[in-house]
């Protein structure tokens, strides 16, 4: 990582470290002096101190293969776990929220003139030592011509949030761009955190972007080069020794494909792999894992929010009373403690709790069906002779889908078909494959309800209006994804406010009241945060969890072999 | 025999384009798409999915699009992956390998040892041989070969640390032949295990047609040593309907053991179809769909040439 003198804090009082997101390390390695997270965090800070010259390799499996290369166009998790070895960003937020700068020399705020106190002019310095992996430099050119491309109507981007609002791009001086913003837009900052900068050089001659060679051998800035690609199986990366930030400390990173969760738990047994990446251990194998001579396992909280998603716009589902009283019958300790080992935390938001948005204090979920048989019958929603609810000619039944095959999501569905026949709601399951679910079904709101988990954050920042907008609901002509159909004139309005806020102290207060009021219409039922169970090899340092980046992988670059 | 390949070619061409419109059909009208896996994804709107969706030419009409593909496949353009923009042809060759070395090794193993299984069955029926063979062919066939590969793994790399729990190679480490063996004894084994069954079944059951033959009777009342009768008599009629077997089998040779491929993460055919389906990678899939067809098609014009090659019985035409 470059100068973290000039970090920037993006967390006023939160900073308290990733203790909260590293729930435990056990294993071996525990023996070894691992057994804490403080030990996790002195390992991120090398005690023993990593090797002078990149040594050694580290074969990382992931169970979903990587496909997309060029990281301005569609890709999933899994790829990021690429791109952040192969490109920089102008800055990275690290595991306890700051801004670090990457191929900016500074993070631009009001206080050093990066931006202007309308937050509408963007003035970015940038490293001049930094080259490509040709040899070619590294320019303002090059952040020009990428957001520019991003722009390209023509090129099949992932998406143009903020960067639409991107006007007026000068390049003042090979390592100084400046820009001027169509509207301020504060969360512009943590999407440049994602957005990974391509080469001009390499671009502007390609006949087709879409089809360059980014694509099949991607050049970048990264810590890694570019090496080979066997398809459904590995990628070979190598160190790139011109770096221009900490490490890399290992000659050779192997991506390697393994899609089954329970052979590639076997493998991290067996020895043949290192590390294992993106979906890390199934939840059944954690605490013989944990028992494995020279391993060390990781429990880490991961941004996703596991949660019911309500349509809101099917029939019984739209009384906010037949939603408090589903959510007050959810026996969620017997869902994390039952059937998922009790590893995940529950939560009552949609904001990670080591977020800096988190609000804490929301009202706490209780189980107690008879409170929620109560409050049903208040509500008018008489028993019928076949135990199901109605009211006014609307019967309380409804049908729950997630992905088919998924053993866990579908026994939670069974408990909460228990759970909620006890309060006279009728839920039937309705499951389907992967492709089908979050197709359509899913992005056109075709769902009564389903089990999902999501993560709402925008790169890092919470602004939540593709998720909660109200012009945001596909299935109404809407550009987001709000499939919940959730519609608040005051959470737009705090929205609109958050977004155009630069004050960090004024943002989480605003969030802070969005999470109160999307708490209170439960337009979710959130169950609890997301976590990850990872393995690694015991003698392998340098792995810090960050739920700040899109993958545990973001810092492979520090990881060496003690 | 020229009409009869120009007549069988004939066929084939027009079952070809039967199955491409087929599988066509069924794989865009199926729920869901290849934007499906980006749904989630807090960096995607519905608006950029909608983008996507024209860019690669997914909203225009089935007929459209189907007529588009065909064109293309026509002029030998097999199309781009939707997920990594290689072209497909390219995508098959690269799994194709690592599906022959697992699948002919299997093969291999399994038509020798089959073989001689089922010959040794049918000339000693029901010997304590024979009924052994019997029942473990019919658990070899019952039970499942997942079932076989995790036993494996967990016996040979687990608990006794003999073999590599999968892979094709150690990983960083490619090309050794000795660690490519090592890698392929498992996933041979285990894969072999149920088309040895297989073919034991097929030749105990064709060799005891043969062995009951008045010719065999003959050659034994001429006095012919036994071994002869056998190698020279009996084994060269009992070997002409596994052509036929090993036509059908041709196709599953290059088509990949699926199950096999994914227990021991072998990266073939067979997990390279499971993954585009997943994905709903129409170039992929299709490409394979046409791939599998066309070997059928020829797995079983060779058998039906061959058997007339070796069988005098038998014209074609």
């Amino acid at each position: 990582m470059s100068d973290e003198t000039n970090s920037v804090k993006a967390v006023p009082t939160l900073a308290t470290g990733p203790s909260r997101r590293v729930l435990m390390v056990l294993g071996a390695g525990a023996a070894a002096g691992l057994a804490a997270p403080s030990a996790l965090l002195a390992q991120g800070a090398r005690p023993a101190g990593p090797p002078d010259r990149p040594r050694g390799q580290i074969v990382a499996a992931l169970s979903q293969e990587p496909t997309s290369f060029n990281p301005l166009m569609p890709g999933i998790e899994v790829d990021q776990a690429v791109w952040w070895q192969v490109f920089s960003t102008l800055w990275v937020i690290d595991p306890e929220g700051n801004f670090v700068p990457d191929l900016a020399r500074e993070v631009p705020t009001v206080a050093n003139g990066g931006l202007s106190a309308d937050g509408l002019t963007w003035k970015i310095k940038l490293r001049s030592d930094v080259k490509w992996h040709d040899g070619t430099p590294f320019t303002a050119e090059d952040v020009k011509y990428s957001l520019e491309l991003i722009n390209n109507p023509n090129f099949r981007v992932r998406n143009r949030v903020g960067h639409s609002l991107v006007k007026d791009i000068k390049v003042v001086a090979p390592d100084e761009i400046h820009w001027r913003m169509e509207s301020p837009y504060s969360p512009y900052l943590s999407i440049l955190a994602l957005t990974y900068l391509v080469p001009k050089h390499i671009l502007e001659k390609a006949q087709d972007v879409n089809a360059s060679v980014m694509n099949t051998a991607p050049i970048g800035t990264g810590p890694f080069r570019w090496v080979s690609r066997q398809p459904g199986d590995n990628i070979q990366l190598a160190a790139n020794t011109a770096y221009h930030g900490k490490g890399p400390y290992v000659e050779r990173l192997i991506f390697k494909y393994i899609p089954d969760l329970t052979v590639l738990y076997t493998q991290f047994r067996t020895g043949q792999v290192d590390y294992t990446g993106i979906q890390g251990i199934l939840p059944n194998f954690v605490r013989e894992a944990k028992t494995l001579r020279d391993r060390t396992v990781v429990v880490s909280s991961t941004s996703s929010v596991e949660h019911i998603a309500p349509n809101l716009d099917f029939g019984p589902l739209t009384d906010k009373a037949v939603r408090e009283a589903l959510y007050m019958a959810v026996n969620k300790k017997a869902i994390i403690d039952a059937l998922n080992y009790g590893l995940p935390t529950p939560t009552e938001t949609f904001v990670p709790q080591d977020g800096w948005a988190f609000q804490k204090g929301l009202p706490a979920h209780s189980f107690d069906p008879a409170k929620a048989n109560a409050l049903l019958d208040a509500a008018g929603w008489a028993r019928g002779s076949d135990g199901v609810r109605a009211k006014g000619g609307v019967r309380l039944e409804f049908t729950n889908s997630t992905t088919s095959g998924n053993a866990v999501r579908e026994q939670t569905q069974q408990l909460l078909m228990q759970d909620w026949k006890a309060i006279g709601a009728s839920m039937r399951i309705q499951n389907m494959p992967p492709a089908v679910m979050w197709g359509e079904f899913w992005q056109q709101s075709k769902f009564n309800s389903a089990l999902v988990s999501v993560n709402f954050m925008l790169g890092a920042d919470p602004d939540v209006t593709p998720r909660f907008g109200s012009g945001a609901i596909p299935a109404k002509g809407g550009r987001g994804f709000n499939t919940y159909q959730y519609q608040s004139a005051e959470a737009d309005r705090l929205l609109t406010l958050g977004a155009t806020q630069f004050d960090l102290a004024e943002r989480k207060q605003t969030y802070g009241a969005l999470q109160t009021l999307i708490r209170n219409d439960l337009a979710i039922l959130p169950l609890y945060q997301g976590v990850i169970a990872e393995g690694l090899k015991a003698n392998l340092r340098g792995f810090r969890p960050n739920g700040n980046a899109s993958t545990n992988t973001w810092n492979i670059r520090e990881w060496y072999w003690a | 025999m020229a009409r009869f390949l120009v007549n069988r070619l004939g066929q084939a061409v027009l079952l070809l384009a039967i199955v491409s419109m087929l599988g066509f059909a069924i794989l865009h009208l199926a729920p869901g798409g290849p934007l499906s896996q980006f749904a989630l994804s807090s960096q995607m709107t519905q608006e950029d999915l909608d983008r996507i969706t024209r860019q690669l030419g997914l909203d225009r009409p089935l007929p459209i699009q189907y007529a588009d593909w065909l064109w293309r496949m026509l002029r030998g353009d097999w199309g781009n992956s939707y997920r990594d923009g290689e072209p497909v042809l390219k995508i098959i060759g690269a799994h194709l390998g690592a599906t022959l070395e697992l699948m002919a090794t299997a093969t291999v193993i399994a038509i020798l040892l089959g073989c001689w299984v089922g010959i040794l069955g049918a000339i000693r029926r029901y010997s304590i041989f024979d009924q052994l063979a019997t029942v473990g062919a019919m658990v070899a066939l019952s039970i499942p070969t997942f079932w076989f590969g995790l036993i494996a793994i967990y016996l040979f790399s687990v608990t006794l640390g003999w073999l590599p729990s999968g892979n094709r190679h150690t990983v960083g480490e490619e090309g050794s032949l000795l660690d490519m063996i090592h890698h392929l004894i498992a996933p041979a084994l285990v894969l072999a295990l149920v088309e040895t069954a297989m073919w034991g079944r097929f030749m105990r059951s064709s060799m005891l047609d043969v062995i009951n033959q008045d010719y065999i009777r003959t050659a034994r009342a001429k006095g012919l040593p036994e071994w002869r009768i056998l190698s020279q008599h009996a084994l060269r009629n009992a070997l002409l309907p596994m052509i036929t077997v090993a036509g059908l089998q041709f196709p599953t040779l290059l088509g990949g053991a699926l199950v096999t491929e994914t227990v021991f993460t072998w990266p073939g055919m067979g997990r390279l179809f499971l993954d585009s389906i997943g994905y709903r990678d129409y170039p992929v899939v299709m490409g394979i769909l046409m791939f599998s067809a066309t070997m059928v098609l020829i797995g079983s014009l060779i058998a039906d040439i061959l058997y007339a090659v070796v069988d005098p019985r038998i014209r074609v035409g």
